[in-house]
């Protein structure tokens, strides 16, 4: 396994400019994911990695080697593809045989390293079926223990699970974690999915219009996104747009304020207040030791394990929360039309300038 | 038989109307496929039925049957010869315009260059221009080739064998062009990803993946090397005579049952191309 440095990567088609200025230093044995909504340019850089799309500009290292314009079968990068991309003439086998024929490895090095590849996704015993027999959780474990089987320096994922079913996706990704840790292996794994990105990955790198917005561990993400882009994509958020009033109170533009006075001397350029919506508290009274909101609950949305309170403040400022959906406490009175308070704490709060 | 006792069933427990509209609805489909392969099959019948035939001027009903035309297109040296001429031809002019259309088809398919669209055009062109056409058009063209390289062109092998590779090209080209855009061109990239070089990808990856088409087209263009009459016809030289020209001199002179047995040999000699092709292949998959 090797290290991976990206330095300003770019890429223009045309006019359009579908990554700017990417940098990013891999550690040996980390894996990142890339994650951006469709078109933010995570699947044209990885490509850009692979090899199958050269560069306009910048550098990226493999291993300390510079491999910006290597030809992808130089690159020692083992690749999954979305759908799969098996050879459909070809068996389980000999697919997984393919990389190492291309290094001429010799006979019993081949069949060591498919037997060792198979048994570690658990498909041996299908070694000699073809792609079209074998469901797409199987087709895309033979494509992983095929990228693996020639042991590459980096190992790439292109939104490896988006093909398959929601209970397999869960199962083939810790799969995929659970080797990725035990072989020790440098990862890139590009996803639109946010779940998939913060349950799997070490660190992070969400991407919007070819731009990095943010790279961080799952929790930095999320506690402290570096901006409205990456707090709205990864999960929900309550967004306040407003400013300081000359009294030190933070006011929302339609009036309502929110306590966070006592931040404003280290961010008095804020505009807009984010706060997430399960860190918000709906009871009868105000809770002690935290700011509270008056509001009306306008309608509720069961979801499983929680429920999603839309509410409104006294000034009409929209407000979301999240509540356990266990019907104790106070939550299990609320309908629409209830009037409550909704408390935070001012350390939740997330400032965007 | 499964399906008429479940039928029988559903007709006594459940609203017996329905079932039967549907049952008459079914009938008419399958009449009409009957129809339809009867109106196909039917010319082929008549022929194999007409080379038994007694007697020498074709009459109906027949005063009797005979194998003895098969005999006589047997000893028929013009026959003999003209069948294993088209066979050379044929299976030259596929061999080589199967190589040149899927070269054509991926490098249209595959790259955009100038003109492009223009050779496309130009390789698909024998599809569209009827066969008497095109071949005084490349006798005329033979003719002036031949005075500025002063050689023969007109009536040799390879005269004809190069009209016929034009005529082929385009059903390559039409074959190969349709399985490529189903082709998932990751497939490709997966094999450069694990070490292929171009050419390897290509020859691994690429090609077996179109073998079917490349199979099928090898096929058709095989036949429709084997049975053209309008190009040839300029074309052909002393010595050099198709079995569909030695057909239609044969016919000239006589209207005995001896073309029907020739074409009946024809049409069992092609249906065993077709089927031995169909075993390796499922033709219907690709056409």
């Amino acid at each position: 396994m090797a290290r991976v440095a990206i330095h300003n990567l770019r890429k223009q088609f045309g006019q359009t400019t579908a990554v700017a200025d990417f940098s990013l230093d891999i550690a040996d044995g980390e894996m990142v994911a890339f994650l951006g909504p469709s078109g933010c340019g995570k699947t044209t850089t990885l490509r850009m990695i692979a090899g199958f799309v050269e560069p306009s500009g910048g550098a990226i290292l493999i291993g300390g080697k510079d491999v910006t314009h290597t030809p992808p079968n130089r690159r020692n990068t083992g690749m999954v593809f979305q759908r799969y991309a098996l050879f459909p003439h070809m068996t389980v086998t000999q697919n997984v045989e393919f990389g190492l024929k291309m290094r001429k490895l010799p006979a019993a090095e081949r069949d060591a390293r498919i037997k060792q590849a198979l048994d570690m996704v658990r498909l041996t015993s299908l070694r000699d079926r073809y792609p079209r027999q074998l469901s797409g959780g199987q087709q895309q474990r033979v494509a992983i223990a095929r990228a693996l089987a020639i042991r590459p320096e980096v190992f790439l994922l292109d939104e490896p699970l988006s093909n398959l079913d929601a209970k397999l996706r869960v199962e083939v990704r810790e799969e995929i974690r659970a080797l990725q840790q035990q072989l020790g292996l440098t990862t890139i794994f590009v996803t639109h999915d946010q779940e998939e990105a913060l349950t799997i990955a070490d660190r992070l790198a969400v991407m919007h219009d070819g731009r990095v917005q943010q790279i961080g561990s799952a929790d930095e993400l999320y506690e402290r996104p570096a901006n409205h882009f990456v707090a709205d994509f990864l999960g929900k958020m309550n967004f306040f747009e407003g400013a300081f009033d000359c009294d030190g109170r933070f006011v929302t533009q339609r009036g309502t304020p929110i306590g966070i006075g006592a931040l404003q001397a280290a961010n008095p350029g804020t505009r807009v207040v984010g706060l997430r919506p399960e860190r918000l508290s709906l009871d009868a009274a105000p809770l002690p030791d935290t700011n509270s909101l008056a509001v009306t609950v306008s309608s509720l949305v069961y979801m499983g394990a929680t429920v999603e309170v839309r509410a409104l403040t006294e000034r009409g400022d929209p407000i979301v929360a999240h509540v356990q959906n266990n019907f104790r406490g106070d939550v299990g009175r609320l309908v629409a039309g209830s009037k409550a308070f909704a408390s935070f704490r001012i350390d939740d709060c997330v400032l965007f300038n | 038989m499964a399906s008429t006792v479940f039928d029988d069933k559903a007709t006594a427990t459940r609203t017996p109307a329905p079932r039967r509209r549907i049952s008459a609805s079914t009938l008419a489909a399958r009449a009409l496929v009957v129809v339809v392969y009867l109106f196909i099959l039917s010319p082929l019948a008549f022929v194999v039925w007409l080379s038994f035939f007694k007697d020498v001027v074709i009459t109906f009903p027949p005063s009797g049957y005979t194998a003895a035309w098969y005999v006589n297109a047997w000893r028929n040296a013009a026959f003999a010869d003209g069948f294993i001429f088209s066979v050379k031809i044929a299976l030259c002019a596929a061999v080589i315009g199967v190589s040149l259309g899927v070269a054509a088809a991926l490098g249209i398919a595959r790259y955009r260059f100038m003109g492009g669209s223009l050779v496309n055009m130009l390789l698909l062109s024998p599809l569209v221009v009827p066969g008497i056409v095109a071949g005084v058009a490349v006798y005329l063209f033979y003719l002036r080739a031949e005075n500025v390289l002063n050689m023969d062109i007109v009536g040799t092998f390879s005269g004809l064998l190069l009209a016929h590779v034009c005529l082929t090209i385009p059903w390559t080209m039409r074959l190969v062009s349709a399985a490529m855009s189903g082709l998932d061109t990751t497939i490709e990239e997966a094999a450069r990803n694990l070490g292929a070089t171009g050419f390897q990808t290509f020859w691994r990856v690429t090609l077996p993946m179109l073998r079917p088409a490349i199979v099928a087209s090898a096929l058709f263009s095989f036949i429709i090397s084997f049975e053209n009459l309008e190009l040839t016809l300029p074309l052909v030289g002393p010595g050099h005579t198709t079995l569909p020209i030695a057909i239609m001199q044969y016919l000239e002179f006589n209207l005995d049952p001896t073309i029907a047995a020739v074409s009946a040999v024809q049409i069992v000699l092609l249906g065993i191309v077709m089927l031995v092709t169909d075993r390796f292949v499922k033709l219907s998959q690709v056409i």
